[in-house]
């Protein structure tokens, strides 16, 4: 089936001209219509833009144009701008918003001739570790419990639909964002390559914001090549997001072929919690086993501060996004509640519009910023908040990269973890601190647990050191072999 | 320090988020559990330790000090709610 080809693959085989892009988009169209019911990793397809857009694609294949995603169908999260394309963060608030713009990634993306099958659930504002806080319902995980295949699993969050649908075969690679592990958590739990890179690798304009000095749009891809052949389209620097970096953008492609022979791999030594299963543990050392077998030499290194990444984040992301959420008042765009007076108006319009988690994160964040708690909370959270990057920044005087696993467990169940909010923020231990420094990470599937559910490792770099990072995980990839296929995907 | 429900509803208004008295009582439970686990942070030393603001590596750039954006209100006012000619339109503020 076309659907189960790798990006790489495809991008060959609608150059040799072995099918068209039109055959390619139709497959993951039937297959989307197919499953999409059960699954909800799609809130919508556009049809009709997508095959106009694979009709364009295979008349510029006739042409010889050799753009590096031409005709290659890919999901994008809703939190991406898509002009003229309705845009909801997951959120009833903008469940009217038609955006009149397009995000830079995902402009990037059609300049290099990608296809759009349509746009993913997720967390409503990004804000979930489950895809379960979506006004518009959980999504199902394509992969299930051996001894259990009743019991729905969440695909992970907050980019639980991008992932869902890579995994499931209903589109080939997807956009997502990370801001306490939105990529490289779901990621691991759906079986994929996710990918995280360096804060202002990717240009967060049009990327509806949470936390602006956390959100880090990246991709998810089934192999490690296929992120990278994403993450090279995503990348680059944009005048309109300040905080967008200027620098080139590598060939990261051909950064998965390199050797790591020589490289210096640290296992930090903090990156295990309370109740984390055997499993996770041992498939670490498998992971430092296969790396010490390339040819790297692994040393033990410590981040001291890592217990404390997820109490900093859950004063600054809040803090953020009570800011950042300021803007839906009903005025503007999105939904409106009437009322006599502006003053009830923009109540009434956040009471109904927001979600339960969201409304929980505001109130958090504005108390942390109000009058007489800005020091103990705000202000110390940032001071944490160097420290946490300060120890990776010694870590990598000693080494070059980082291996850690990326979640303290496999896909939970539809429900789970739900008792009280922190235990469901425990999931993004692993995953928070590289947000909180901005330095890149990489989820790749290493293997199975006991019930064959997929399990992720993370590989962790200095700044703009992504093709090390691609170097590492491509290595880890290969060691692993991991053919694993989730049992819930197109043609199955 | 512990929220009570007269903090939640003071923190609710300045969010702009209207609140009855029965989400008011579960965020007082919800908001203790968190503060209570992010009280943990105090362990950390942070004498002599500069904030960070955000994990940007490198310095910002600036621009030009000019308008190079604008000019189409009707893309602007597209997904407006509610319009009169080329404003938002909003109820009556009463002071």
């Amino acid at each position: 089936m076309l659907t189960d080809l790798t990006i790489a693959e495809a991008r060959d085989g609608l150059r040799a001209k072995q099918f068209t892009a039109e055959a390619l988009t139709l497959e993951h169209l039937h297959a989307i219509e197919a499953l999409n019911p059960r699954l909800n990793a799609y809130l919508s397809v556009g049809h009709a833009q997508a095959m106009e857009q694979a009709r364009a694609a295979d008349k510029a294949l006739a042409e010889g144009d050799t753009r590096p995603l031409l005709g290659i169908p890919l999901a994008i999260k809703d939190l991406f701008c898509t002009k003229g394309v309705r845009t909801t963060a997951g959120s009833k608030i903008l469940m009217p918003f038609v955006p009149p713009y397009e995000s830079t990634v995902t402009a990037n993306l059609l300049r290099d001739g990608a296809v759009f099958l349509g746009k993913t659930n997720m967390d409503e504002f990004a804000m979930g570790s489950s895809n379960m806080t979506s006004h518009y319902g959980p999504v199902e995980n394509p992969w299930k419990r051996r001894q259990d295949p009743s019991a729905v699993l969440v695909p992970g969050g907050s980019s639980g639909g991008s992932a869902a649908a890579v995994a499931a075969r209903l589109a080939m690679g997807a956009t997502g964002t990370d801001t306490g592990g939105s990529i490289r958590q779901p990621a691991s739990f759906c079986g994929l390559v996710g990918v995280k890179p360096t804060y202002g690798r990717c240009s967060r304009w049009g990327v509806v914001a949470f936390a602006s000095s956390l959100d880090h749009p990246g991709p998810f891809g089934r192999t490690v090549r296929d992120s990278a052949i994403l993450l090279g389209s995503m990348a680059g620097h944009d005048p309109k997001d300040s905080t967008s970096a200027d620098v080139a953008v590598p060939d990261f492609e051909a950064a998965c072929s390199r050797s790591i022979k020589g490289l210096r791999i640290g296992v930090p030594k903090e990156y295990r919690s309370d109740g984390m299963p055997g499993e996770i543990e041992t498939l670490w050392q498998q992971g430092v086993a296969w790396l010490r077998d390339a040819g790297a030499e692994i040393i033990d290194v410590s981040l001291p501060h890592t217990k404390y990444g997820l109490g900093t984040y859950y004063i600054i992301a809040p803090a953020e996004a009570s800011s950042n959420l300021a803007r839906y008042d009903g005025v503007r765009f999105g939904l409106r509640v009437d009322g006599p007076e502006l003053r009830d108006l923009y109540e009434r319009t956040r009471a109904e519009g927001f979600g339960a988690e969201a409304r929980r994160r505001i109130m958090i964040g504005t108390y942390v910023l109000s009058a007489g708690y800005y020091d103990a909370y705000y202000l110390r959270a940032q001071k944490v908040r160097a420290l946490i990057l300060r120890d990776f920044t010694e870590a990598f005087e000693k080494v070059d990269a980082l291996l850690t696993p990326t979640a303290p467990s496999a896909a939970f169940a539809q429900g789970d973890k739900s008792d009280d909010p922190v235990t469901m923020y425990l999931n993004d231990v692993f995953t928070v601190p590289a947000d909180l420094a901005g330095v890149p990470a990489a989820s790749v599937p290493g293997g199975l647990d006991r019930d064959g559910l997929p399990l992720g490792l993370q590989v962790i770099t200095r700044p703009f050191d992504e093709e090390t990072m691609f170097a590492v995980a491509a290595a880890l990839e290969r060691a692993a072999g991991f053919a694993a296929l989730p049992t819930l995907r197109a043609g199955a | 320090m512990a929220l009570d429900p007269a903090t939640v509803r003071r923190i609710a208004t300045l969010a702009r988020i209207r609140m009855d008295d029965a989400e008011v009582t579960t965020l007082v439970g919800e908001l203790n559990t968190i503060f209570g686990w992010i009280e943990q942070l105090n362990e950390v030393d942070i004498a002599g330790v500069d904030p960070l603001a955000g994990a940007a590596h490198m310095a910002l750039k600036l621009r030009e000090d000019v308008v190079n954006d604008g000019g189409y209100p009707e893309e602007i006012l597209f997904n407006a709610p509610d319009r009169n000619g080329d404003f938002f339109a909003v109820p009556k503020v009463v002071e």
